[in-house]
């Protein structure tokens, strides 16, 4: 039975979520746009809060760590699970702040690779941890599969060496999951993530970034040397399969592409709310029955954005729906990531220019959120690389084909 | 068994599963129904030149059936409060059957169709066949279906327009007056027209509400009902309606008196109602025609309905529904059809597929018309809970005028000039979804 509607099991989470973002993040939002780099101290009350609120629940949290794949064991049977209800949670809080959610200890995109790949062992002994990604190198960025840092296997041990940058609260989290290549010969296959500890001597912080936007997160660059963990570390398979190819570390991706997506919609949605008020506060309202031409040009204009935002947030919720239902969904996730991430920018930037010098000034959000916008169009595999997996997809061509 | 016996079965005997089923559901024989109508014959005004005037068809005799005492209505769906994107058993066999269809009847026919500016006959039939006409009928009345059906009207309508978004049209514009009887019709207006459109000789009709002239507005009519003593006068003018010149029934929205806009049930006949012939840049399978009418008296009971000014609204964002629906079928065939094209042609040593700014297109295409798929299906699925769709209706229809849009040139560029030439159906797609921005009325779901 079709039904694109929020599930009524959700809401009481949806609503929760909501209220964090209004009375926790929206409160603090410009204090730690201004202070880049200084811990949010707030979010420490938080993130047990929400701990308690994944742990109190089967149905996964508001954040990234809920997110696993399910196997689809009950006879297509439809599911609403952690997928979508983790999409919802990110959603509201990043309607909230963005950079905050990015900030939130315990909920990093490490989190969720570790819950896609790792086993019942790992899960166990990282669970519980704030775990941040590492994938991108200085001269590897979207084509994560020509990174450099290697991983050799030395007894029980492996040892890390290599240069890591973009690492989203790098400084801050527990844990960093560090892509690296067994052996640089093989390629693609060869590239496995390992957990590391940040406290690891062979793990040495270079510097913070200074952003345009997301400035709450931190964003860490390193260097590893010699750095050595325990054979345990590597997430997934050791074995070097050609066959399979990135296949396995991919995977991480089909899962949290759409937690980005999720992110991107929540923000845009945060930019049409807002302009949505003052627009009316202005003398023009938006009417859904006249015909878009047929109403005052701005109201026209907010129109066309919140149509393309209803296609990303819908195309969000079909590939977080898809997870949950154990159906292949990375051409899904990867369309609800290319939608998401350019219509947050086009609509943050977009609500900017319709609110005037209030929506570029300090005094409001808009412009915060025209900024944080645009990394949203960037990580996790930027606008470009999303259009070349469903071109992919669509077409059948291997990467070798469509370069 | 032949090879054309076996070529035909395929979607003949896909039809008759539908309505084999149907029939179950209703629990009477569809064939069996008792034939309570004088058949009248059509008037043929195929040819007919731009500007040429011609009465309205001849039109047969509706009269009511049977008497209930208060109106008919069909339940709303009810949802298990989870999010699912999978269509019912019900409607995944009506989208079973609209697809084999339109694969195997609809696209062949196409190109003829366009040139010719009319649908075949036996496409109309078989179209009815497969039950189009009734998914708003409700049970009492001889329909199929228990529940509202916004999202299974969706689902054919993306199916056929996957075929053809012209002959979809003019196949399913008989439904959408069925759909607006049995939606907001009184117990007389059921009893009296809805029969008609459950048997086998379903008259074609228009739901009329798009008026000729730039930023059309449906809650601003320009056709008037004035109210004289105990009767109604209609002025005015309809653009676009599919087959005009054969429907033997309207659905008329005007300006009324003492109302606003409001919907009449007018019958073909009615005096001073008259057709010309209006081609479009696409549809023009539908035969387009204009409905020009000239102070048409009509008894009291004309009046759809209440005549609220709430069931006007959700009329005009249904069909806007609808129009979706047709634009998110073809958009999918020009999907369908620039990957096969775009991975065969070759230039400079390679297909052209291999090259980011055609595959880029291509995956524009693939994102933007799911995006209006599931906005789509979203403000159907509203409709049939009966919850509030107007927002969902409006972004589905703004997604498919500017995202169809695209899409329909789109898949000219990806095929050059070879895309600017009638060798390749992308040129009529091109013409074709640009309807979705345009049209008002005329369908519903």
């Amino acid at each position: 039975m079709i039904n694109l509607e929020i599930p009524k099991k959700f809401k009481p989470l949806v609503s929760q979520a909501n209220q964090v973002a209004t009375e926790v993040f929206r409160p603090i939002s410009r204090k730690y746009d201004e202070a880049e780099h200084s811990y949010p101290k707030e979010l420490d009350m938080l993130a047990s809060l929400i701990d308690g609120m994944n742990e109190g629940s089967d149905i996964g949290g508001a954040g990234a760590a809920g997110v696993r794949r399910e196997s689809n064991g009950d006879g297509g049977e439809n599911r609403n699970g952690s997928n979508l209800s983790t999409v919802l949670g990110i959603i509201e809080l990043c309607w909230g702040d963005v950079g905050l959610l990015l900030s939130m200890p315990r909920q990093g995109l490490g989190n969720s690779a570790i819950a896609s790949v790792a086993t019942d062992e790992q899960l166990e002994r990282y669970g519980g941890k704030w775990a941040a990604m590492a994938i991108t190198e200085p001269e590897a960025g979207s084509d994560s599969a020509s990174i450099r840092t290697t991983a050799e296997l030395d007894g029980d041990e492996y040892v890390l060496n290599g240069e890591k940058i973009f690492v989203t609260s790098g400084d801050r989290a527990d844990l960093i999951v560090v892509w690296a290549t067994l052996d640089r010969s093989v390629g693609r296959a060869a590239i496995k993530s390992f957990i590391v500890e940040r406290d690891n001597p062979g793990l040495k912080l270079d510097r913070l970034e200074h952003k345009l936007g997301i400035r709450a997160s931190d964003t860490a660059n390193f260097t590893l040397q010699d750095c050595r963990v325990p054979k345990e570390a590597l997430l997934g398979s050791p074995e070097v399969n050609v066959k399979e190819g990135f296949a396995g570390a991919m995977q991480t991706f089909d899962n949290t592409r759409p937690l980005v997506a999720a992110m991107a919609v929540g923000v845009a949605r945060a930019a049409l709310e807002e302009t949505r008020g003052r627009l009316a506060a202005a003398g023009v309202e938006v009417d859904y029955s006249t015909p878009a031409l047929s109403q005052h040009a701005a109201a026209a204009r907010f129109l066309e954005m919140e149509a393309d935002y209803e296609a990303a947030w819908l195309l969000t919720l079909q590939a977080a729906w898809m997870a949950d239902n154990g159906k292949p969904n990375s051409l899904q996730a990867s369309m609800a990531k290319a939608k998401a991430g350019r219509t947050c920018v086009d609509v943050a930037l977009g609500c900017v220019e319709l609110c005037g010098s209030v929506g570029y000034g300090e005094n409001e959000l808009l412009e915060k959120w025209a900024r944080d916008a645009k990394i949203l169009d960037i990580f996790e595999g930027t606008q470009q690389i999303q259009l070349l997996i469903v071109a992919r997809q669509l077409l059948g061509k291997s990467s070798a084909e469509l370069r | 068994m032949t090879t054309a016996d076996t070529d035909r079965s395929v979607a003949e005997r896909s039809m008759g599963f539908g309505l084999r089923a149907l029939n179950r559901l209703a629990g009477s024989d569809l064939l069996d129904r008792i034939r309570i109508r004088k058949q009248v014959e059509r008037a043929l005004f195929q040819g007919a030149k731009n500007g040429f005037r011609s009465a309205t068809a001849a039109g047969r005799t509706f009269k009511a059936a049977q008497k209930l005492g208060k109106p008919a209505r069909q339940a709303k769906s009810r949802s298990k409060g989870l999010f699912d994107l999978a269509p019912d058993d019900e409607q995944q066999m009506f989208q079973e059957a609209g697809r084999a269809f339109a694969e195997e009847k609809v696209r062949p026919a196409a190109l003829d169709a366009d040139a010719n500016r009319a649908t075949p006959k036996e496409l109309l039939d078989q179209a009815a066949e497969l039950g189009v006409d009734m998914l708003g009928v409700p049970e009492e009345l001889g329909g199929v279906m228990h529940e509202q059906s916004a999202v299974t009207s969706v689902l054919i309508g993306e199916a056929l327009a996957h075929g053809d978004m012209g002959i979809a049209y003019a196949a399913l514009a008989p439904g959408a007056v069925a759909t607006a009887i049995g939606l907001w019709g009184s117990a007389e207006q059921e009893a009296t027209y809805l029969p008609a459109f459950t048997g086998e000789d379903v008259p074609a009709a228009a739901l009329a509400i798009l008026e000729p002239r730039p930023l059309f507005d449906p809650l601003k009519l320009e056709t008037v009902a004035h109210k004289d003593g105990g009767e109604w006068v209609l002025a005015g003018a309809k653009s676009l309606l599919a087959r005009a010149t054969e429907c033997e029934l309207f659905v008329i929205a005007a300006e009324a008196d003492g109302i606003g806009p409001a919907l009449f049930v007018v019958e073909s006949g009615a005096k001073g109602l008259s057709v010309e012939d209006e081609p479009a840049m696409g549809l023009r399978p539908a035969a387009t025609g204009r409905l020009l009418i000239e102070d048409v008296r009509l008894p009291a009971g004309a009046l759809l309905g209440e005549g609220k000014p709430e069931d006007y609204v959700e009329c005009v964002n249904r069909s806007r529904i609808a129009w979706c629906g047709l634009a998110v079928g073809a958009a999918q065939a020009v999907l369908d059809y620039v990957i096969p094209y775009a991975n065969e042609r070759t230039a400079f040593g390679e297909p052209i597929s291999n090259r980011q700014g055609v595959a880029f297109a291509i995956s524009d295409i693939g994102i933007e018309s799911e995006g209006m798929r599931l906005a789509t299906y979203r403000a159907a699925s509203r409709a049939d809970r009966g919850e509030e769709f107007a927002r969902e209706a409006a972004i589905a229809r703004r997604l498919g005028a500017t995202k169809g849009m695209q899409i329909g040139s789109e898949g000219v560029q990806l095929l050059g000039g070879h895309g600017f030439v009638k060798e390749h159906p992308v040129e009529r797609w091109y013409r074709d979804l640009r309807a979705a921005g345009v049209m008002e009325g005329a369908l519903l779901v």
